[in-house]
């Protein structure tokens, strides 16, 4: 009953009554409304964080901006819209956003039944385990009757309690509702351990008194890949969106930089010319400008470049590649070729 | 230790004044008084060094982050350079100018409705026609020559005054009738209030604000969507009223039977009896519960944070985080928060002293 009521007083009101979900195809509601609605995180930093002028800064912004790049040819015609762990696949659901990127784990159970896709995995993460060096823990095995410091939701809480079971350990489990709690007990040694994802862990390591007195442990106690997720039964969307992403990676591996990439339409390799739109119409196939290529890296570099400045060595995470090298350099970033 | 001297010492001198005496025994009289006074002086003293030193004595008040974590003071930069972030949150930078005067506007507005001289119907129509629109037009833009900032990016402090002031205005009227209807004789009419407020005062906020921004939204036609934050504000203005009406009706129920009595036998019609007679008298009755409540409600609408709207606790919250100051200026950031709320609850306790003081010398 308070649902009619609700939307009785609303239509009476008669405000911004805005939309068109999916009636049409999300790109031509995107170039309709004329700029990218993108959900994200309010304060993961390096991920997605304001910055002093409350611009969205961090990975999964710049992951929006690339998709509003090629829509647009202009990365920076993109709404960043805060969304939580609460409402974040429902704001997708609804319509109220187009792509969700916000460090958002691509699962069978989410893939399956939530209405959503997931595009290519941009992140890969794994939840680990981070301990004072004074403990002397070498190995997450060696952890028994630990306290262990976590965040309420997701998946945290579940991995930790799977990987206790499976090696018959005994620990006790203590939740903090915001991240700044969970953090100073940790530091104040209300827990031996905390848990997070590796890239969490590497900035909440990052804000210690003293960064070396602390250790992440050698296990990754689960597969957390990190995926932008648009509305299922859209294709040309998801095919938009997934080379989007796949496109940030391919101009990695040929040298294509936010610096250099004016020069590069005048390369000689084939594959850059059809990446840039130099030669034949691969944007057109997509419903883009052919020039959808050479937007995106002129607006945030390629992933790389991405990755670098919003997470890598010179940042507060400072965290290194890892798996999310280039699959030529030993990591898991394959992008399938742009032919 | 000076701090401490002249606070024990300075009592005694100033002796003569003969009801300063008397105050003065009320504190040192007994040995259990003097013992009590003493560990409250000494306990005030320690806390206000403590807070001094913290707030200034150690604090920073120029440089960065670094500076900051070496320094066992406050950090005053962190609030220098992220305070435009917590106010206005995601509000483009450059148009920032607008949610300050649209925040200054209600200021203005709610001190002038605040002072009983203006108190009349123009008023209630100023406010419909004139302060809501104007604020709407200056957050919202699109029309002259204002670019058009969609809701999903307000945030910060214009967002939770509008929430919760703007929510509470129009809870009040609505409120109102609602506890008029559940008085009422007409039993459909006294049903369907009963029903609406007990069903509102059955469930939390928070399930209410749930509903309207995760469900109703898939219970809309395709393609539909209702603005996030019309969905919250109607949420919050359908849940005070509720409670507004129970108020109002403790109100009804204390004024005398013979006031409506005598309001009829003027020939005065129903409507004409509750606003010039009935509600008045009811009212002014309810006004500390009434201010007791909007406190609580200015506070409550933190909540929306939970829904993904960024308010402005949820603004502190991520400057808070912000990869330049994360783990080093908390404490600062929550005293802004803390501030600001305090602010503006103990001004709304002052303001309902005043209304109790006034009526009670207009109406002696």
């Amino acid at each position: 009953m308070k649902q009619a009521l609700l939307s009785i007083c609303a239509a009476a009101l008669g405000l911004t009554m805005a939309g068109q979900a999916s009636a049409a195809g999300t790109l031509e509601t995107v170039k309709a409304r004329g700029k990218l609605v993108c959900g994200v995180s309010l304060a993961t930093p390096g991920f997605a964080a304001p910055d002093d002028k409350g611009r969205m800064q961090g990975f999964d912004a710049d992951i929006c901006r690339s998709i509003a790049a090629a829509v647009f040819g202009d990365g920076d015609k993109v709404e960043f819209v805060p969304t939580n762990i609460n409402t974040r696949f429902q704001a997708l659901q609804s319509g109220e956003i187009d792509v969700l990127s916000r460090q958002t784990t691509h699962t069978f159970s989410r893939d399956a039944s939530l209405g959503l896709d997931f595009g290519p995995t941009v992140f890969y993460d794994g939840q680990g385990l981070m301990v004072a060096k004074s403990l002397g823990v070498a190995s997450a095995k060696e952890l028994t009757e630990a306290a262990i410091c976590t965040l309420p939701g997701t998946t945290t809480a579940q991995n930790i309690s799977d990987f206790f079971r499976a090696i018959n350990g005994k620990f006790e489990l203590v939740v903090f509702e915001s991240p700044d709690e969970n953090r100073a007990a940790f530091y104040s040694g209300r827990c031996e351990a905390i848990t997070s994802d590796r890239s969490d862990l590497a900035s909440i390591r990052a804000v210690a008194n003293n960064p070396d007195d602390y250790v992440v442990l050698p296990e990754t106690i689960s597969k957390e890949p990190l995926a932008p997720a648009f509305r299922q039964n859209d294709s040309n969307w998801g095919d938009i969106v997934s080379w989007s992403v796949w496109l940030l990676m391919a101009a990695e591996e040929k040298g294509i930089t936010q610096a250099n990439v004016d020069e590069m339409l005048k390369s000689e390799d084939p594959d850059v010319q059809r990446m840039l739109g130099a030669t034949e119409e691969l944007g057109k196939m997509l419903g883009l400008d052919n020039n959808w290529g050479h937007s995106i890296i002129k607006s945030v570099g390629n992933y790389g470049e991405v990755f670098e400045r919003n997470v890598g060595e010179g940042t507060r995470l400072g965290l290194t590649r890892g798996p999310n090298a280039l699959w030529n350099a030993g990591g898991l970033i394959y992008s399938p070729p742009i032919r | 230790m000076a701090d401490v001297q002249t606070l024990a010492l300075a009592p005694p001198q100033p002796a003569p004044a003969a009801p300063r005496l008397g105050r003065l025994s009320a504190y040192f009289g007994t040995p259990g008084n003097t013992l009590v006074s003493v560990l409250s002086i000494a306990a005030i003293v320690f806390i206000a060094k403590l807070a001094f030193g913290w707030l200034v004595v150690d604090a920073v008040f120029s440089g960065n982050g670094e500076t900051c974590k070496a320094a066992s003071g406050a950090c005053w930069p962190f609030v220098a350079q992220k305070l435009r972030y917590m106010l206005f949150g995601f509000y483009p930078y450059d148009e920032q100018w607008r949610p300050m005067l649209a925040l200054l506007l209600l200021f203005a507005a709610f001190l002038l409705s605040m002072m009983p001289r203006f108190w009349s119907r123009g008023l209630l129509f100023a406010w419909i026609l004139v302060v809501l629109p104007v604020l709407y037009i200056l957050m919202a833009g699109g029309v002259f020559g204002l670019t058009p900032v969609a809701t999903t990016s307000w945030g910060g402090l214009p967002l939770s005054f509008m929430l919760s002031f703007v929510g509470l205005t129009l809870a009040m009227p609505l409120g109102i009738v609602l506890a008029l209807a559940r008085a009422s004789n007409l039993p459909a009419i006294r049903v369907l209030a009963v029903g609406f407020i007990e069903i509102v005062r059955g469930v939390p906020l928070i399930s209410i604000l749930f509903m309207a921004t995760v469900m109703l939204p898939l219970f809309m036609p395709e393609g539909v969507t209702i603005d996030k934050l019309l969905r919250a504000q109607v949420a919050i203005i359908l849940f005070a009223s509720a409670y507004i009406a129970e108020i109002v009706r403790g109100g009804l129920q204390d004024v005398p039977a013979g006031q409506y009595e005598a309001g009829s036998s003027l020939g005065l019609h129903y409507w004409q009896v509750m606003r010039k007679i009935v509600l008045p008298q009811a009212l002014k009755k309810v006004i500390p519960p009434m201010v007791g409540l909007f406190i609580g409600f200015f506070q409550d609408t933190t909540l929306v944070t939970i829904v993904g709207l960024v308010d402005f606790l949820d603004t502190v919250r991520s400057a808070i985080r912000d990869p330049q100051w994360q783990g080093i200026a908390v404490l600062e950031g929550y005293l802004v928060a803390a501030a600001v709320y305090f602010t503006f609850s103990a001004l709304m306790g002052a303001y309902s002293r005043f209304l109790e003081k006034h009526f009670r010398t207009t109406h002696a």
